[in-house]
């Protein structure tokens, strides 16, 4: 029996594989792109970046748990002009390199990606649903059908490239918010975002252990709701969906991919499995997939469904 | 995974030894499992969590040496005994116990510590101290040298000769490195006298490890914010050996400020007020 073929098109980008590096992990320089991108991953994208250079919040900004990572870094970026020149002919890395892009104001994005239009970027992800930096996302009411076509809309004029829209897992008929996206001409949904906020208390020191006292919540917790989510988003809109939340092994992609995504983001398993995740979840995918006679990942996307 | 602790773990403060002028250690009763050269992240709640080398490490208890530089040391050195830090770890990669014509003194080695750089080396150089081992400790100043009691055989430099040689470390390198040919060095220190290191082994085809400072976030190899040319300083680090060091651009002139900004270790020492 031949390999099985990984590879995927994502609205027009070729993706060697499906695994996918979130934003907000490992996506601070061009060098860790490459080493992420030799450890197997199909694309990667950069850690969401705002017009202005942000601190971000106080340590502890991660801390693990149980079921996965709690986070509230709080878009620490070096800005827009410094992203740029960090990322400076981005098309080195020899993956497809999206660019996650904030703002607190519509215009903001629209800024942003000007700023960053000669990189050489494969894609716009617009995280309209941070659950955790005041000024952005949930925060700042950008996850309502109404903000996202605003916000989208505007993008959608400013660039030509495939923009993704990445949602929240609490918004209740997440269906609906990914169709005022696609409405808008969004090319992707990506889904999802950390779910919550949560908070861990240390009860000896009887405070909250995020500095921040609140962060959003990855890994194994969020995997079943990001699951869910898929599978909603898949009956609402045509467009491809980026589905992530929880994902660490090639069975739990699999799941993903049959729930309704094209593509799967890694991001917080990269904590328990290491940097090579990428290149495990694609060799147990291709197992799996041999025994029992899949031969692409087209022929798996949405099956749940049937 | 990690080994340790994932979560702060709150611990008492046993004992606080005055190091210098401006540097405190503090004791803990607990026995960390804990690799020379690994560092552990002190958090104090609602405050701030920093990375700090263990200094001191036992069967029954742990220290960390800090010098007092900003809001959040200021605050750990008016803590008093039986209060409680919040701790996780150890994290990150150590010092390679070296290879066995080393452990069998047939061969030597040199520990080069600069500043509160010598914190990282201490428990290294207790490991080797059977050993035939040269420790070079340089400071800028008399008040703020480190642990120049703590071993017989030392070697002192200051940069204004307040004490032991006038200098900085690397000055004595050559010439030592003649009498004793050294099959490895291991440096903590400015960022400036690791690279003067560095390049010093490369010439003399000496194995190198240096333990490098960048800002912190996770400290657990996912966020990137410690990153160093493709290498995150907290999880492939904080120590690197010349192999790894030489494929580096970074080392020894770039690092990234808490936003992310990529600037002149000039730049970020101003920042970091070290």
């Amino acid at each position: 029996m031949t390999t099985p073929n990984l590879t995927i098109d994502l609205c027009g980008i070729k993706l060697s594989n499906p695994t996918v590096l979130p934003s907000g992990f490992l996506g601070t320089s061009k060098s860790l792109l490459k080493r992420v991108a030799d450890n197997g991953a199909g694309a990667a994208t950069i850690k969401s970046v705002s017009f202005e250079p942000r601190e971000g919040h106080k340590n502890p900004t991660v801390i693990p748990f149980e079921a996965g990572l709690l986070n509230a870094v709080g878009y620490s970026n070096p800005g827009a002009e410094e992203t740029a020149r960090e990322f400076a002919n981005i098309k080195d890395v020899s993956i497809p390199v999206i660019a996650s892009i904030i703002g607190t104001k519509t215009d903001d994005f629209v800024r942003v990606v000007d700023k960053l239009s000669a990189n050489g970027f494969s894609a716009i992800e617009l995280p309209l649903s941070c659950p955790h930096t005041p000024g952005f996302g949930l925060l700042a009411g950008q996850g309502t059908p109404e903000s996202t076509k605003e916000i989208v809309s505007a993008v959608r004029k400013a660039t030509e490239l495939p923009i993704f829209v990445k949602l929240s897992p609490n918004i209740p008929e997440i269906g609906n918010l990914a169709k005022a996206a696609e409405d808008a001409g969004a090319n992707a949904i990506t889904a999802v975002n950390t779910l919550g906020p949560g908070m861990i208390i240390n009860i000896e020191a009887r405070k909250p252990v995020l500095s921040y006292r609140v962060g959003g919540v990855s890994g194994q917790a969020l995997r079943p709701i990001a699951t869910r989510c898929v599978y909603d988003i898949f009956e609402s809109v045509k467009i491809p969906i980026i589905g992530t939340g929880g994902i660490s092994t090639g069975r739990h992609a699999i799941e993903m991919i049959m729930a309704g995504a094209t593509a799967i983001g890694v991001g917080t398993g990269i904590y328990e499995r290491g940097i090579d995740i990428f290149r495990k979840i694609c060799l147990e995918m291709e197992t799996w997939m041999s025994e029992n006679n899949f031969n692409s990942i087209d022929e798996m996307i949405g099956i749940a469904h049937e | 995974m990690s080994e340790g602790f994932e979560q702060p773990v709150m611990m008492k403060i046993d004992k606080i030894i005055n190091e210098s002028d401006d540097t405190k250690s503090f004791m803990f009763r607990h026995n960390l499992d804990y690799k020379p050269g690994q560092f552990i992240m002190v958090w104090l709640p609602g405050i701030d969590e920093k990375p700090f080398a263990v200094s001191y490490s036992g069967d029954d208890f742990f220290g960390i040496t800090v010098l007092e530089r900003g809001n959040f040391t200021k605050l750990m050195h008016n803590m008093s005994v039986g209060e409680q830090l919040g701790i996780r770890g150890p994290f990150g990669h150590g010092f390679s116990i070296p290879a066995d014509n080393i452990k069998d003194g047939s061969g030597n080695a040199c520990v080069i510590g600069g500043g509160c750089g010598m914190a990282s080396l201490t428990v290294l150089i207790e490991r080797l101290q059977d050993n035939n081992i040269t420790i070079l400790n340089g400071a800028t100043t008399k008040a703020t040298l480190l642990f120049k009691n703590r071993y017989k055989d030392i070697t002192i430099f200051t940069d204004d000769g307040s004490e032991g040689i006038k200098g900085y470390p690397t000055d004595a390198l050559e010439d030592l490195h003649k009498e004793n040919s050294y099959n490895i060095i291991y440096t903590c220190g400015p960022e400036i006298m690791m690279s003067k290191v560095y390049e010093f082994c490369k010439k003399h085809n000496i194995q190198c490890e240096a333990s490098l400072e960048r800002y912190m976030k996770c400290g657990i190899g996912i966020c990137g914010q410690c990153v160093c040319d493709g290498q995150m300083v907290c999880k492939d680090g904080p120590v690197f050996d010349s192999q790894a060091l030489s494929s580096m651009s970074d080392f020894g002139n770039y690092s990234l400020l808490k936003s992310g900004q990529r600037v002149s270790l000039k730049e970020y020492g101003e920042w970091r007020g070290c």
